[in-house]
């Protein structure tokens, strides 16, 4: 095979698909998928739950950039990114699949992570409010990609000795990723806020309008609570998310935002308008055809 | 006589083909299990849209090669490290011009410090071997790779990043 898409041309046989679809079996793992025998797999399936969502609905809005993003290099860097959180979603949500999770209406042929991603109302997702907020100018974008993907690297660190095997896992393996997009984040912060008097302003602005929604990544639910060993509490992390975003702050000549914390509730399926405006987009293809092979 | 493990190591990444899958390191095992051939494989990034690629070719090539009853399984656990690079692999992405990762070494636990620095590594251009170089991107064409610049000959090049 001479290049990448070779895949693609139909005498290369039917069983080879490029990129992500449906219709075909994809085994993504055969680390020990056992449910851990102490741990109650309701709650198993809600917690992968609610990684999965996250990762899922911000992969789908930071790829929303496709084609949009201020310099060639951004919109590769963004798709990137976006890739990267699909493929921890994908795992966390085949993971709320084998621990129990899966929606009445969904097809019976489609697999559960496809099941879960394009058959669930808004109200049963279970991510954060902060990852469905609109991608706003770029600017917003970032301060968004900075705040979660400081909170979520220090949680994935923490996750990767998770006594369920596959959470532990994905988290090892999602940290390393995670570590890449803090690092964009936070060089873009520093650049933009050490910028221009246009770029800072719009930097200033950006963390002021996500910084509502910090408050509710820290938040413990009563599952993870409940999921000690497996999961991690949220608000042990605070501390270390507040010294890598001041040093953020500091190299970017920024201060930290002082405005009011917004309403959270995400985790319970919560959400602002702006999810169901992401699911119409995500889900239209999917719902339409159900039989649908791509 | 050629061997499971011969026919494997003739299998190429598909959006890196100069490198096989071996090369890559990421071929974990090839084992035989019953009469029945069993490849391991790990993805090198979580969203790798290859994957499925991968296990095909690795199971029509063992098919082509008089192995009829091969299986490939995908692990997460160990996360899949550059370090698992060959050194031939190393010397063949050298010599298709993008620059080979360097080792990072068992990961320390603990919380991952944020470094602002520029890379402290500086890479010489593959096309004029001029130091004068510049990271443009950590992000490429593919998610395992970076986007550099050389400031002598202003050619642009990729740099295989470390994980």
């Amino acid at each position: 095979m001479n290049n990448a898409y070779d895949g693609l041309n139909e005498e290369h046989g039917d069983d080879a698909r490029w990129a992500y679809g449906t219709g075909f079996a994809d085994e993504l793992s055969t680390v020990d998928r056992a449910l851990p025998s102490t741990v109650d797999k309701a709650d198993l399936a809600a917690y992968a739950l609610m990684l999965g969502d996250d990762a899922l609905v911000l992969a789908q809005r930071t790829s929303e950039w496709c084609s949009r993003a201020p310099e060639l290099e951004e919109d590769v860097a963004l798709a990137n990114i976006a890739l990267d959180l699909l493929g921890q979603a994908r795992l966390l949500l085949t993971r709320a699949g084998e621990a129990g999770s899966r929606p009445s209406e969904a097809p019976s042929h489609v697999p559960d992570e496809d099941a879960l991603a394009y058959f669930r109302t808004a109200s049963s997702f279970r991510n954060v409010r902060m990852v469905e907020l609109a991608n706003g100018d770029f600017a917003d974008t970032i301060a968004r990609l900075l705040l979660f993907s400081c909170q979520r690297l220090a949680l994935f660190t923490r996750l990767s000795a998770s006594a369920d095997p596959v959470i532990a896992a994905v988290a090892a393996k999602g940290a390393k990723e995670l570590s890449y997009h803090r690092d964009h984040a936070a060089r873009w912060t520093v650049r933009l806020g050490d910028g221009t008097e246009e770029s800072r302003r719009r930097m200033i602005a950006a963390l002021d309008r996500v910084w509502p929604y910090l408050d509710e990544l820290f938040v413990a639910h009563p599952v993870e609570l409940r999921l000690a060993g497996v999961a991690v509490d949220p608000a042990s992390l605070r501390s270390e998310v507040d010294g890598v975003l001041d040093q953020v702050f500091a190299a970017a000549t920024l201060s930290r935002p002082s405005v009011s914390p917004a309403e959270g509730g995400g985790r319970d399926g919560s959400h602002t308008d702006a999810l169901a405006e992401v699911l119409a987009e995500m889900q239209v293809l999917a719902r339409a055809l159900p039989e649908a092979t791509w | 006589m050629v061997t499971a493990q011969d026919v494997v190591g003739t299998v190429t990444d598909p959006e890196l083909p100069m490198l096989s899958l071996v090369d890559l390191g990421v071929v974990r095992d090839v084992r035989e299990e019953n009469g029945r051939v069993v490849v391991v494989i790990t993805p090198t990034y979580s969203g790798c849209p290859a994957l499925v690629e991968m296990r095909d070719d690795l199971v029509n090539a063992l098919r082509t090669n008089g192995f009829e009853d091969a299986e490939v399984r995908t692990v997460l656990s160990p996360a899949w490290t550059t370090d698992w690079m060959t050194e031939e692999g190393r010397r063949k992405l050298a010599e298709a011009g993008i620059s080979p990762p360097a080792r990072v070494g068992p990961r320390s636990v603990g919380p991952v410090p944020l470094s602002l620095d520029p890379p402290a590594r500086r890479l010489s251009c593959p096309q004029c071997g001029s130091r004068d170089t510049e990271e443009l991107s950590r992000f490429s064409a593919t998610a395992c790779k970076a986007l550099h610049r050389c400031r002598a000959c202003r050619e642009p090049f990729e740099y295989f990043k470390e994980i």
